[in-house]
């Protein structure tokens, strides 16, 4: 495996694998010294054609806790600003000897496009509402740790899907994991070619929250992407609360094994209560603590090695 | 992605295994009273079991830093802290192979500082392993002082290191491999010579 573009580029032995070095690479984060001698003398880029702290900044410290230098470009203030093309851009930057380009970009399969163009290895860290796949990694990470194997588990995926990234890499490593994966959004949100999503058969979707809320093993609640929303896709947001809110009532219908995600940021009030946000079961900080961890593991496992 | 052995002595290879071929040059017997000794060493140069900790180098290693363990609770009726070292992500050739699988590393939670550590593997070969766990103790703490202990010394030093403690000292030619088997990890011990002119 050369790049980590969709969660489809990796095996069920390979998410394993990425999963298991995670779960050392965590153990790093709780020493004194957070520093492993891995990519000593390698260079890694953060291409950042869109906003993203949360990501970048768990890129930028998994990198150097690797021992890469890293450098951080981004979008605003640089020549993107000034016209310059997605191809440039990225075979400037390659041009600088980079062994690594980490790209985030508004549209989707800019990642894929960028492999074509220069040698570098290169992680997909968001591209449009097509994948996500780091993202989903380290969720089915958190949800590891806390569900142990994730074969039979039952995983919903609840909100916002038309305008996710996340869902699409999340649904197709949870259906390479093993688990029963179902995705529940209001019909308006409900992406119009769903039934003929091929890349990880054996999903179920529906409309119906409550219904399926008593069987879940996990909920993945999604934020409603206000921003790239140009029409109503719910008449008021009390509205999307009672029907598709992992409100007080849902809370009390949901098992009490069960974990509850969010890939964040939240919408308090809106997708998520407070109340189920900061419970027992919610694993949303433990999200943002296992970033770092995977994603040192997926440089490790990208560039730590020979070329294959 | 390949999921490689990365034994310094190259002493798992499951295609092999079955057929057992080569000559053993240490039975479970031999195994076990080269072990005791190094027991009854460690306690005699520590004067005591106080302030030891054992880290056994994966996979082998750490099974044999258990036997050890237990050997010194025999001996001083003390208990020893007990942890696994991976030094995989400290080899220094990582760049020539693919990306190899990391083992495990646990720490005991009376840390290493101010500890006398005995690193504990099962051959010792070019030294690059030890070299390895050395810079991934550098990482977790300051022991006070650090020694090595094997169950088979084979020769073929590429660094300047040298085992305090070594069950036995084996002259190989270095197309030869050595082949440790542990119960725990095998279901038998034994120790042999593959390969070579022979």
């Amino acid at each position: 495996m050369k790049h980590l573009l969709s969660a489809a580029n990796l095996s069920r032995d390979d998410a394993l694998q990425i999963l298991d070095t995670a779960a050392q690479m965590h153990d790093v984060q709780r020493r004194e010294v957070k520093k492993l001698p891995v990519l000593r003398g390698r260079t890694i880029v953060n291409l950042f054609f869109e906003d993203s702290t949360r990501t970048r900044s768990s890129f930028e410290i998994a990198g150097k806790w690797l021992s890469a230098d890293v450098i951080n470009v981004s979008a605003k203030g640089s020549s993107v600003s000034k016209g310059e093309s997605l191809r440039d851009t990225a075979m400037t930057v390659a041009a600088m000897g980079v062994d690594g380009l980490v790209i985030r970009h508004h549209a989707s399969g800019a990642p894929l496009q960028v492999t074509q163009w220069v040698d570098a290895m290169v992680v997909n860290a968001g591209d449009g509402t097509h994948e996500h796949p780091t993202q989903a990694l380290l969720d089915a990470y958190t949800m590891q740790q806390r569900l142990g194997d994730l074969a039979g588990k039952r995983v919903a995926i609840v909100g916002d899907l038309t305008h996710s990234r996340v869902v699409r890499s999340n649904l197709i490593l949870l259906r390479t994991l093993g688990a029963d994966v179902t995705l529940v959004a209001p019909p308006t949100l409900m992406p119009s070619g769903i039934a003929n999503w091929s890349a990880a058969e054996g999903f179920s979707y529906g409309y119906d929250f409550d219904e399926v809320l008593p069987d879940l093993d996990a909920v993945m609640m999604l934020r409603v992407q206000k921003e790239r929303m140009s029409g109503g896709y719910f008449p008021t947001p009390r509205e999307y609360t009672v029907g598709y809110g992992l409100t007080r009532d849902r809370l009390r219908a949901l098992p009490d094994h069960a974990v509850i995600c969010h890939p964040g940021p939240m919408n308090r009030g809106l997708e998520i209560t407070a109340d189920a946000a900061d419970e027992a079961r919610s694993l949303i900080l433990d999200q943002v603590s296992a970033g770092v961890a995977v994603r040192m593991s997926v440089l490790y496992h990208l560039l730590g090695g020979a070329e294959a | 992605m390949q999921r490689p052995d990365f034994s310094d002595a190259g002493s798992a290879d499951p295609a092999s295994a079955q057929a057992a071929p080569g000559r053993t040059v240490l039975s479970a017997g031999d195994i076990s009273r080269a072990l005791r000794r190094i027991a009854h060493e460690i306690v005699e140069h520590n004067k005591g079991a106080d302030d030891l900790v054992l880290l056994g180098i994966p996979t082998r290693g750490e099974a044999l830093a258990q036997r050890l363990v237990r050997l010194l609770a025999e001996i001083e009726e003390a208990q020893v802290p007990v942890g696994s070292l991976d030094v995989t992500m400290y080899r220094d050739d990582l760049r020539s192979q693919p990306t190899r699988a990391v083992g495990t590393t646990s720490i005991p939670d009376t840390g290493i500082d101010d500890k006398v550590v005995v690193l504990v593997d099962d051959v010792l070969f070019s030294g690059r392993t030890v070299r390895a766990a050395l810079d991934a103790l550098g990482d977790l703490g300051r022991p006070r002082a650090v020694r090595l202990a094997v169950l088979v010394d084979r020769g073929h030093r590429e660094l300047p290191i040298r085992a305090d403690h070594v069950g036995k000292n084996l002259p190989t030619a270095r197309s030869e491999r050595v082949r440790v088997r542990l119960d725990e990890n095998d279901g038998v011990d034994e120790v042999r010579i593959v390969g070579g002119e022979s």
